[in-house]
């Protein structure tokens, strides 16, 4: 008996080394660099570089500011309109690509799966070429008689939007095929013998059933793009600000660290808040695809 | 005065090429019980998903009460399906599944609470409303699902294979039940199944089906008694097929010879000459296996193969010619003939049913 709880006992202890650097790991880079960020946004800026350890609210009553409060609005705002459009254009997609033979969805998968392997900075810098006065867009509307001269859209918000989407797009794709893959055709079938219109079936079964998959598409889609900095650098020229190039620029800018680090934290506590919010409304527990 | 229900004239349907049904027709009666029998892949599933508007057939066409309903969407159909797997809503409670097609229709809360009331009392499920699909036994599963389907008070009830997932014991408890509430509530039932006991069981009529044909179509004791095919008679009855030739025609008897011996049956109305190719359908109970014979007796000749004992029953097999087997049964546990032995298969002349190839390869 005794024999066998001290072996016991030694497993647990063997169990507790293997997951020991996980906990390690994470302490060091995930929770470590949280906690000093946080600390850095109460401490006070340096007359040149770095920071002196002195503690003031000066940083988040600066975040109140109506010019950094605008900016915190417009990436909501952004964040917003990407995830809408992405909802639109990837749950369709996702959903039907669920529904295609395994041989269609092994290339479908393959063609998402190929811009992964390139840098992402490069495939904004495709857009630019599309984009640019005179570009693809330009010539491809010219050529249908759409427009007489260029459409201008680089270094607009447009194009900000189309930048946003098009790198959040395919894990709404990814998160809502999964979880479309696991319906059961057969009850949308039952749902029509029971006398639902397609629309009304597809309502009460199949979206339904698929929420949980769309639900974290949003959450994939949504907390990124209110951070993202470098689609609205390169897409939107100067002209669209948003709260991660605001950061971007407090921090290798103006080198005003504990700003940076305050509205990194405000940041983070928005998504959270969003998150929690979202949560509460969508009763949703386990978000298919998320840890 | 009963009128018809459904109406299927000559269906047929095929799947990227291949053909599944093949001039299907078929008249349901209000409150008839018709089982469609017939192994996997014959085209049962696909007939009970045409009549329910699942599936377009390539032509014929489908009335319902007398109305041409072969293009009609299956939510206007007054027809409703019990799925092979159930096809329960998974993110719905048992009140919420069975009140689904009430609440499609906008039908006051009150309203829909009291039928599924009624409802969960007739499957005797009462108390069972806020459990999820996902906490019920398969028989419960099962009551939901009838339960759903008949909420509408349908003309017609499809039972695609209802109780193949269910243990033995539980299947033949549904088989009552099942038999019960339909007889209460006066609906048509097209029932599927593979398993012949279970369509012996419950219905009133059988399509014995096989390469989307109906092989016979009849009551139970015609399918079982006088099956019209070599094929009804293995799949209904588990009935031997000898082949032999007719030797002669005595009044309302018949001799043959085959390989194996010789034998006689029944004309059963039927218009036999000599000389011509016969195919009888023998039940193995109806059998008669004896070890002393003596030579020059009519009867096939064989040697027994193996003995085994299964559902209470003993199987002799008896091997013959070209590899054909011959199966006996008996009651009891042994018998004296031990594998090896010679011996004579004889029968009454009216347990051999002559029947037709169709369908059915010759070996």
């Amino acid at each position: 008996m005794s024999g066998n709880r001290e072996k016991k006992k030694r497993r647990l202890r063997g169990e507790a080394l293997t997951v020991l650097p996980l906990y390690v790991f994470t302490l060091l880079f995930v929770l470590g660099p949280i906690v000093y960020m946080i600390v850095l946004s109460f401490l006070t800026r340096a007359e040149t570089w770095g920071v002196l350890p002195e503690f003031t609210l000066q940083n988040y009553k600066n975040i109140a500011e109506p010019v950094y409060l605008e900016t915190f609005w417009e990436s909501i705002k952004l964040a917003l309109t990407s995830t809408v459009l992405v909802i639109l254009i990837g749950y369709p997609f996702g959903y039907f690509m669920a529904k295609l033979t395994a041989k269609w969805k092994k290339r479908t998968m393959m063609l998402l799966m190929i811009p992964f392997w390139t840098s992402s900075l490069i495939r904004l810098y495709g857009w630019i070429i599309i984009f640019r006065a005179g570009g693809i867009l330009d010539k491809l509307l010219m050529a249908l008689h759409v427009t007489e001269k260029s459409v201008k859209i680089l270094y607009t918000y447009p194009a900000v939007v189309v930048g946003m989407v098009y790198a959040l797009l395919p894990f709404m794709i990814f998160a809502v095929y999964s979880s479309a893959e696991k319906l059961d055709f057969s009850l949308v079938e039952a749902a029509r013998d029971l006398g639902a219109s397609p629309m009304k079936a597809f309502l009460t079964v199949s979206l339904k059933l698929t929420l949980p998959g769309l639900l974290s598409g949003v959450v994939l889609t949504f907390v990124p793009s209110m951070g993202l900095f470098f689609i609205a650098d390169i897409l939107g020229g100067n002209k669209v600000v948003l709260v991660g190039n605001l950061i971007q620029e407090q921090l290798m800018k103006t080198h005003n660290w504990p700003f940076a680090a305050a509205l990194s934290v405000a940041l983070l506590a928005l998504t959270s808040l969003f998150m929690f919010l979202y949560r509460k409304l969508s009763g949703v527990k386990d978000l298919e695809g998320l840890v | 005065m009963s009128k018809t229900v459904l109406e299927l004239q000559e269906i047929t349907k095929s799947f990227s090429g291949t053909p599944v049904l093949n001039g299907i027709s078929l008249k349901a009666e209000q409150g008839e019980f018709i089982t469609l029998l017939g192994s996997s892949g014959c085209g049962k599933t696909t007939t009970l998903r045409i009549i329910a508007g699942l599936e377009t057939p390539d032509s014929g066409r489908v009335l319902l009460s007398g109305k041409d309903m072969t293009d009609t969407e299956p939510n206007k159909r007054d027809v409703n399906t019990v799925f092979q797997n159930y096809a329960l809503f998974p993110h719905m409670n048992v009140e919420q599944n069975i009140g689904y097609s009430l609440k499609i229709r906008k039908r006051p809360k009150t309203e829909i609470r009291g039928e599924v009331q009624k409802m969960l009392s007739l499957v005797q499920l009462t108390g069972y409303e806020k459990r999820m699909p996902s906490e019920l036994s398969g028989g419960q599963r099962q009551r939901v699902a009838i339960a759903r389907s008949l909420i509408n008070r349908p003309q017609l009830l499809l039972l695609d294979e209802p109780l193949g997932a269910l243990d033995l014991q539980l299947r033949r408890q549904m088989q009552q039940e099942l038999k019960r509430l339909q007889k209460k509530l006066g609906i048509t039932f097209i029932y599927i199944t593979h398993d012949q006991e279970e369509a012996l069981n419950m219905s009133d009529r059988i399509a014995v089906m096989m390469d989307g044909r109906f092989q016979q179509l009849g009551t139970p004791s015609e399918v079982y008694d006088s099956p019209k095919t070599a094929y009804v008679a293995r799949f209904v009855g588990s009935a031997n097929i000898v082949y032999g030739a007719v030797e002669c025609v005595e009044g309302e008897l018949v001799r043959f010879t085959s390989t194996d011996g010789s034998g006689v049956f029944h004309c059963r109305g039927n218009r036999f000459e000599p000389g011509r190719p016969v195919t009888l359908a023998v039940r193995g109970e109806q059998a008669v296996l004896t070890k002393e014979f003596e030579k020059g007796s009519r009867g096939l000749f064989g040697t027994v193969k193996e003995k085994s004992f299964a559902g209470g029953m003993l199987r002799i097999a008896v091997s013959l010619h070209n590899d054909l087997e011959f199966i006996c049964s008996r009651h009891g546990i042994d018998s004296e003939l031990v594998p090896g032995d010679r011996v004579r298969i004889s029968w009454e002349p009216q347990n051999a049913c002559p029947v037709d190839l169709d369908g059915e390869e010759r070996i």
